[in-house]
């Protein structure tokens, strides 16, 4: 039986590292190649030697496709090409290929010239890997070759997310990626048709969560800065250079413009200076109001936000400053931080989750004094806020997803075990479906039951529908016909003669004969007379004619009676019919050894 | 006919005999002969030698009408020639031609319903097969009554509904919706046929295998209904199936079908799978139009939000799940930031910083009730009003409109949904949900913390969302004192902000304060910054802010006595500036130690109004009389009427409409009759200048204001519109006779003749069924000597016009009901600015003006701005449709921007701006007959030469502009 295999080798109950083994059809697709940010030692990349045992990868692999720019998505793809080896095609979405080395030289920098690690990947391997992407377009059909075929949906989430639907021949899955069903301020909702694919790959970050609406949290989060603004103080917003900063100042773009307020906004420069390029660029891929309006104005060309210098923290004067990074741990963020920290009038917004041990996880666990480096302690009277600003589909949008999509199966990924496991139940009991949640290195496997297309000749099929009423499309329908399956030609299926020529056969017949004995005093001929009138009540639609010459043809079945030379009250009947008429011919033998009615006509 | 007469008389030979030619020829030809038209056509197509060609002749053919007598002439030759034809094409056009044709006005198809029966049977191209049927359900649908037809037609469909192609299939199933018989037939000979039962026919196409089959069975069901047969109840569950059909269309059909069987029958029974349970039909259905609020496509989403909201019958416990998601983290159960809100609220602690962690889930979640996906309603809403696409969000807050409008427990639930939309990103969007609000406020109370966020968008800097929010806090209530002094201080943030809002701020402080005394009595000290012991220095009264504290206590004391009693001395001086000043904005208020200036309770103004109605009635009925008085006593009786009703227009401001439209047909009987007097037109020839230009004076005057009568009031009858059409027949009866007087020579005169007979008769036309009440009057007259008008001389014509304008009596006017007269006033620019608006000649400069348009009916096409320079040069500017708002029925608002430009001047000087209203006698309301064929645009020529104009009617503002010569 055909079958898909789907092994991961990260994000398997877990998440970060996204790596994911597909063979579908007799082709190997990785989907995702991403690092973790938990560790710093050979287990922060996926273990390509799973796949070879330290060769190269390009004979193993038919393509790899990259979900999005994240790093825990992609930070794996320079060291998979260049270093493991892999020379096929790369697939990502135009944006994706855009921003994505930009994160990944970044991740160099600070790996390489910050920790000093030596053995990583050279910004000529990331240009290198970068040369091998062929990148494609939204609900565009990319043939990777002969058989295997790709296709991206919009997944939200960032910008140039893509779930792809990869197919070979009649067998499909589809791969999430990260996705957001709710749309924000500058990119819209997931969407995929009723693709029907056999495997559903989906992330299931927030697979226990049924989240509040959005509308809220950006109210109370206007409405926090609004009023500290007002008040004179400054308000210091911790963001990760790309994602939920773009959306943030959107956000307060739109919210300056609105309330026609004139305190100025700064983001910290680098990154996001280039990143913001590309969001400028890609306007296509954003939502439905940015995409109207952006012929007036780019909604990415703030007004308002301008870049911040370091003298600026020193101003008098209410302002908003996004620093990087988000986590307060390092960087801008903590040196703006610990300037105004001491002011009661100011406010910090942390809008994302802060791992333990940052001065972001202490300040919101309360903690009003910390000790900073050099035995000195900051006393934080700066207002803490947290608001949660999450681009990832709840357990109601995974839900929703699989309904959009209808797919026979389910595979979580990308998520905690624990999580993992109420939302599988969910599915199998809610769609009757399977669902899987394989650990990494686990292999889940399908078996599939594709459909064989075959090919049918025109004229039998004309012939077969003008025997009957038009074909009923939900009903499976008989015919005749000869399959002929030649070397490596597809099936075909086409009339018997037409068979017998191309094969050069000539035709058999096959004819059953069969006698029953029937006791009825009557002579021949009124026997046969009988058993007409009996057969003509019995079968309505058969035609039934009463040949001259002392036979009953049913259809092309013969009847034929003869009075047994002993005994003139049994008459033999002999029954023949072809082997085409198989059933009824059976079925009239069966009728006929019942007996006749015991009725003179 | 008659003007086809005239013509006869007056115009030379040569042209008559062309017209002869012309319209002659078709008269009473039917079937013998083809006429031209028809004729000509067949010449074409037997010309015509490819299939193209004769695909040519047959769409040029299409571009003009076809006269209803010669249609079916055409329609022979074009059936003689489908049946020749083998090229398909050509007999799909000429299908369509067929279609086209049998909806000709005044043609009657049944004749050829046979023949396209039988080119049907005949037919082989599925395509062709398709328009036919298309045609015969033209024809079907010109034949309403003809029973017979229609069944056979129904017949016809049925056959074909097997064909392979959808198209034949789509029509057939269109073709049942609209022609299959929705009742049983009355008479016996229809029994007799097989009625066949077009319901279940239909419904077996629920689940044809094309998408576009469905799709056409759905609509052709809803069509059935629309026609009022009552579907069967069976057909729910299939329409539940086909709501989880792969096509969005067949989804957004399946959609509404559900609706309307959920409306046919909300109350019966139906099980809910997988469980013994049962529901209410309307329940279940609205579980699953809730269900399609999240589906794949955006048109269903859209399409099953606005139905959601007219689903009135749902319990109230299913309507209430739409706004409830069932929030969890982690597996346990999570309140929303609402209802942590109304907790912080109600526990008494307003405005808390949030901690980290303060949304911590509480209690855990059984697992296994939790209901991911197949929960019905829940969050319908919830979801819609965070829609990807604004169209969605729009028309779930309009659905949650009118749900909230009928259920006010529902209203006060999604309160804080509609509040959080304020913040929408869409402008759109914003506006629509602060209107619901103000729909729905009637039902709901505001919380502290709820009018809070709704008052942040005081700061908007879109004036449209403003003037919404403030029309929104004049219908608000509100619950405690802290509440008013909040609205109070960010509306006066607001007018700081955004000073043009003073209007409207000042009347949304009118409504809050009268809505709410008791809550803004413990205030006023505080507001009036009035002392105890000591005195405090008098603010300042032109200060807009104070003015606005004043607006709110003021229409408080109205109806709490006891508030006068804080006031101070200046107050009370205040106040009877302010009442006089903006009296629209302070209510008369008993006061204390002084006279009161009017004191009018409501009964009293009822019966005020009333005697008023009865004094307009009765001067009206006065001046009836005038029919025997003398000349020099009915103009007197007159001038004492119309000036009566003038003043009685200025004092009750709810018969001003009434009043003034009978003061302006007053004056036009006046002026007529000053008009004919006797010694006018019996003075010496030498005198006749001056005379006459007095007359012809008086007789423009009253065209003017004719025109002012038809089209600057709303509310006007027929009857009333034939009246003034009649008093403008008059005055022009009254020009031709002035003209003839002086002018020389037959040959101006004729066709001046000539135009006042063609009034004559549109009048006519236009007005036979008022005719009975035109007895003794002008027109009458006019008709009855009709025959020897048309055949006389132009002399003659005029003599008979004299005497009979001479001898008409005066119409007597009823007024109608409603009478409302179209005023305009302009509230910016004000006029009072000195600085004039400086700019470089040359260049243009953009002046606001901001305008209240009262009863105009379609501002978009006819009100106007006018600006007049002060060297004479006028400038009409038309502004956009998007300008104008609709705040209330009968009122608008126009906000645009003028444009000026002029060469330099020397100084400032003042230029006049004024808003116009636009008519146009061609569309007035007299209908013109429409040619039946819908592309001809060169049909009959119209008989009215539209006349066009403009009626000033607002006051003219002037605003001070100083055009710079350029430097150089």
């Amino acid at each position: 039986m055909p079958q898909i295999q789907v092994t991961p080798l990260g994000a398997g109950q877990d998440v970060g590292r996204s790596c994911i083994l597909v063979s579908i059809g007799g082709k190997n697709v990785m989907l995702d190649c991403g690092m973790h940010m938990g560790y710093n030692d050979d287990r922060r990349f996926p273990d390509f030697s799973y796949i070879t045992q330290n060769s190269r990868l390009t004979e193993f692999l038919d393509c790899v496709i990259i979900s999005h720019f994240h790093l825990d998505h992609c930070g794996a793809l320079p060291y998979m090409s260049e270093m493991v080896g892999f020379d096929g095609p790369i697939y990502m979405t135009h944006p994706t290929k855009a921003i994505c080395p930009i994160l990944l030289e970044d991740y160099r920098k600070i790996t390489v010239d910050k920790k000093g690690e030596t053995n990583f990947f050279t910004s000529q391997m990331i240009k290198d890997c970068m040369k091998k992407v062929v990148a494609v377009n939204l609900l565009q059909t990319v043939q990777v070759d002969d058989e295997l075929e790709i296709k991206a949906y919009y997944a939200g989430h960032v910008l140039g997310a893509a779930m792809f639907q990869i197919k070979v021949g009649l067998e499909s899955v589809v791969y999430t990626g990260d996705y957001n069903m709710t749309p924000d301020r500058h990119l819209g909702a997931a969407w995929i048709d009723k693709c029907r694919p056999d495997i559903l790959i989906s992330e299931s970050t927030y697979a226990t969560t049924i989240r509040d609406s959005k509308r809220c949290r950006e109210r109370d989060f206007l409405k926090k800065v609004h009023e500290t603004v007002e008040r004179g103080g400054k308000v210091l917003i911790p963001v990760f250079a790309l994602g939920r900063a773009q959306e943030l100042c959107i956000l307060l773009e739109t919210f300056w413009d609105r309330m026609n307020l004139k305190a100025p906004i700064y983001f910290s420069t680098g990154l996001t200076e280039k990143a913001n390029h590309y969001y400028k660029l890609f306007i296509t891929w954003t939502n439905q109001k940015i995409r109207k309006t952006f012929v007036q104005r780019n909604m990415f060309e703030f007004k308002h936000i301008k870049a911040f210098d370091r003298s600026y923290a020193d101003n008098p004067g209410p302002m908003v400053v996004f620093a990087t990074p988000g986590m307060l741990h390092a960087g801008q963020s903590l040196h703006i931080f610990k300037k105004w920290a001491g002011n009661e009038k100011n406010m910090v917004i942390m809008p994302g989750y802060c791992v333990q041990g940052t001065v972001g996880h202490k300040i919101l666990s309360g903690q009003k004094k910390l000790e900073m480096e050099g035995r000195q302690t900051l006393e934080v009277k700066m207002q803490v806020e947290y608001m949660s600003f999450s681009a990832h589909a709840d357990a109601k949008g995974i839900m929703q997803l699989i309904r959009m999509a209808e797919p026979r199966s389910v595979l979580l990924v990308h998520g905690e075990a624990k999580k993992m496991e109420f939302l599988k139940q969910k599915i199998e009991q809610e769609f009757n479906i399977n669902c899987f949640m394989p650990a990494n290195g686990e292999t889940a496997t399908t078996v599939t039951n594709p459909s064989v297309p075959v090919d049918i000749a025109l004229s039998l099929l004309k012939r077969e529908a003008a025997l009957g009423p038009l074909p009923d499309p939900k009903k499976p329908r008989t015919m005749h016909g000869t399959l002929i399956m030649k070397d490596n030609q597809s099936l075909r299926l086409v009339a018997p003669e037409q068979a017998l020529k191309e094969l050069g056969l000539s035709e058999h017949q096959l004819r059953f004969t069969c006698r029953v004995q029937v006791q009825n005093p009557q002579s021949e001929q009124d026997t046969l007379n009988t058993i007409y009138s009996h057969l003509k009540s019995v079968l309505k639609e058969h035609s039934i004619q009463h040949l001259p010459d002392g036979t009953v043809m049913v259809e092309s079945i013969l009847i034929k009676v003869s009075a047994a030379a002993e005994e003139p009250s049994t008459k033999i009947l002999l029954v023949s019919w072809s082997y085409q008429d198989e059933e009824l011919g059976g079925y009239l033998c069966t009728l006929l050894r019942k007996g006749l009615p015991q009725s003179t006509g | 006919m008659a003007a086809h007469l005239k013509k006869r008389v007056y115009e030379e030979f040569t042209k008559v005999v062309q017209q002869q030619q012309h319209e002659e020829a078709p008269a009473k030809k039917l079937r013998l002969t083809k006429p031209s038209k028809s004729a000509a056509l067949h010449i074409d197509l037997c010309k015509a030698t490819t299939p193209t060609d004769a695909l040519q002749y047959l769409l040029q053919f299409a571009r003009k009408p076809v006269e209803p007598e010669s249609v079916e002439g055409v329609v022979r030759i074009l059936l003689e020639h489908y049946y020749k034809e083998t090229d398909s094409s050509v007999r799909l056009k000429i299908a369509s031609l067929l279609g086209l044709l049998s909806k000709t006005q005044g043609f009657l198809p049944d004749c050829i319903v046979d023949d396209a029966i039988n080119t049907l049977n005949n037919e082989k191209s599925h395509q062709v097969i398709a328009q036919l049927l298309d045609t015969l359900l033209a024809i079907g649908t010109q034949l309403p009554e003809n029973q017979t037809i229609r069944l056979r037609l129904v017949e016809v469909a049925c056959r074909h509904l097997t064909d392979t192609s959808f198209g034949v299939r789509n029509k057939c199933l269109q073709l049942l919706g609209c022609l299959g018989s929705v009742d049983k037939p009355v008479s016996k000979e229809l029994e007799s046929m097989v009625l066949k039962d077009v319901q279940k026919i239909i419904g077996d196409y629920f689940n044809d295998q094309d998408p576009r089959v469905r799709t056409a069975a759905i609509k052709a069901m809803l069509q059935l209904h629309e026609r009022g047969m009552k579907l069967q109840q069976t057909i729910y569950s299939q329409a539940c199936k086909l709501l989880s059909d792969d096509y969005e269309q067949v989804r957004s059909a399946a959609v509404q079908m559900v609706w309307v069987l959920s409306q046919l029958y909300p109350e019966s029974i139906v099980p809910i799978p997988s469980s013994n349970e049962e529901i209410r039909l309307v329940d279940d259905a609205f579980g699953k139009i809730s269900h399609m609020v999240s589906d794949g496509s955006w048109v269903v989403r859209v399409q099953a939000a606005k139905l959601l909201g007219s689903m009135h019958q749902v319990s109230a416990h299913f309507l209430e799940q739409t706004l409830d998601k069932k929030l969890m983290s982690d597996l346990r159960r999570k309140r929303t930031a609402h209802e942590r809100a109304k907790e912080l609220y109600s526990s008494g602690e307003f405005s808390s910083g949030r901690k980290w962690a303060d949304d911590a889930p509480k209690e855990k979640v059984d697992t296994y009730a939790v209901n991911l996906i197949d929960s019905g309603a829940c969050g319908a809403f919830v979801h819609g009003l965070e829609d990807e696409m604004f169209e969605v969000r729009i028309a779930a807050v309009e659905a949650l409109c009118t749900l909230a409008q009928s259920s006010s427990s529902f209203a006060e639930k999604c309160l804080d949904f509609l509040v959080d939309m304020f913040n929408d990103e869409i402008e759109e969007v914003r506006l629509q949900s602060i209107h619901v609000l103000r729909q729905i406020s009637n039902n709901i109370t505001l919380r502290e913390d709820q009018l809070d966020t709704v008052l942040a968008v005081l700061e908007d800097s879109s004036r449209d969302i403003r003037e919404a929010l403030h029309e929104l806090l004049c219908y608000t209530n509100v619950s405690t004192k802290e509440c008013i002094q909040l609205a109070l201080v960010e509306l006066l943030k607001n007018l700081t902000k955004y000073p043009t809002d003073r209007n409207s701020v000042w009347k949304c402080l009118k409504f809050l304060g009268a809505r709410h005394p008791t809550l803004v009595l413990p205030l006023v000290p505080e507001l009036l910054s009035t002392h105890p012991y000591f005195d405090t220095p008098e603010p300042d009264m032109d200060d807009p802010a104070y003015i606005a504290v004043l607006v709110l206590v003021f229409n408080a004391a109205k109806s709490c006595p006891t508030m006068s009693a804080l006031f101070s001395d200046h107050t009370f001086r205040h106040y009877a500036y302010l009442r006089d000043s903006l009296s629209h904005l302070v209510p008369p208020l008993r006061l204390p130690g002084r006279k009161l200036v009017s004191v009018s309770d409501s009964s009293g103004m009822a019966s005020s109004e009333e005697s008023s109605q009865q004094f307009l009635r009765q001067s009206l009925e006065r001046v009836y009389t005038i029919q025997h008085l003398e000349a020099q006593g009915a103009q007197e009786l007159l001038e004492f009427t119309i000036r009566d009703l003038q003043r009685l227009g200025e004092l009750q401001p709810e018969l001003a409409g009434a009043a003034d439209f009978s003061a302006t047909y007053l004056r036009c009987q006046l002026l007529l009759m000053k008009g004919l007097q006797e010694k006018l037109w019996n003075v010496a020839a030498p005198l006749y200048l001056k005379q006459n230009a007095m007359a012809s004076a008086a007789a423009r005057q009253i065209l003017e204001e004719t025109y002012k009568l038809e089209f600057l009031y709303s509310g006007l009858e027929t009857r009333q519109v034939a009246i003034v059409h009649h008093v403008r027949l008059q005055a022009k009866a009254l020009q031709l006779v002035l003209n003839a007087r002086t002018s020389r020579g037959v040959e101006p005169l004729l066709s001046i003749c000539e135009k006042f007979l063609q009034e004559v008769d549109a009048f006519q036309r236009c007005f036979v069924a008022e005719l009975t009440h035109f007895q003794d009057s002008f027109v009458e007259k006019l008709l009855e000597l009709m025959p020897r008008l048309l055949a006389c001389k132009p002399l003659d014509l005029v003599k008979i016009l004299q005497t009979t304008l001479r001898q008409s009596g005066f119409l007597h006017l009823r007024l109608p009901e409603q009478l409302h007269r179209a005023t305009a006033t302009i509230i910016e620019p004000t006029g009072e600015s000195d600085n004039p608006l400086r700019f470089t000649s040359g260049l243009v400069v953009a002046l606001d003006v901001d305008a209240t348009l009262e009863h105009v009916q379609d501002p978009q096409n006819s009100v106007k701005v006018q600006v007049v320079y002060p060297d004479g040069q006028a400038h009409i500017i038309h502004p956009r449709p998007g300008d104008f708002r609709n705040p209330g029925p009968g009122r608008h608002r126009l906000i645009t921007q003028v444009y000026l430009s002029h060469s330099a001047w020397t100084e400032p000087c003042q230029i006049e701006v004024r808003l116009l209203l636009a008519y146009s006698c061609s569309k007035s309301r007299t209908s013109i007959l429409k040619p039946a064929w819908n592309e001809s645009t060169d049909g009959l020529p119209t008989t009215e030469n539209s006349i066009e104009g403009t009626i000033p009617f607002s006051k003219s503002v002037k605003v001070f502009i100083m055009p710079k010569p350029t430097r150089r």
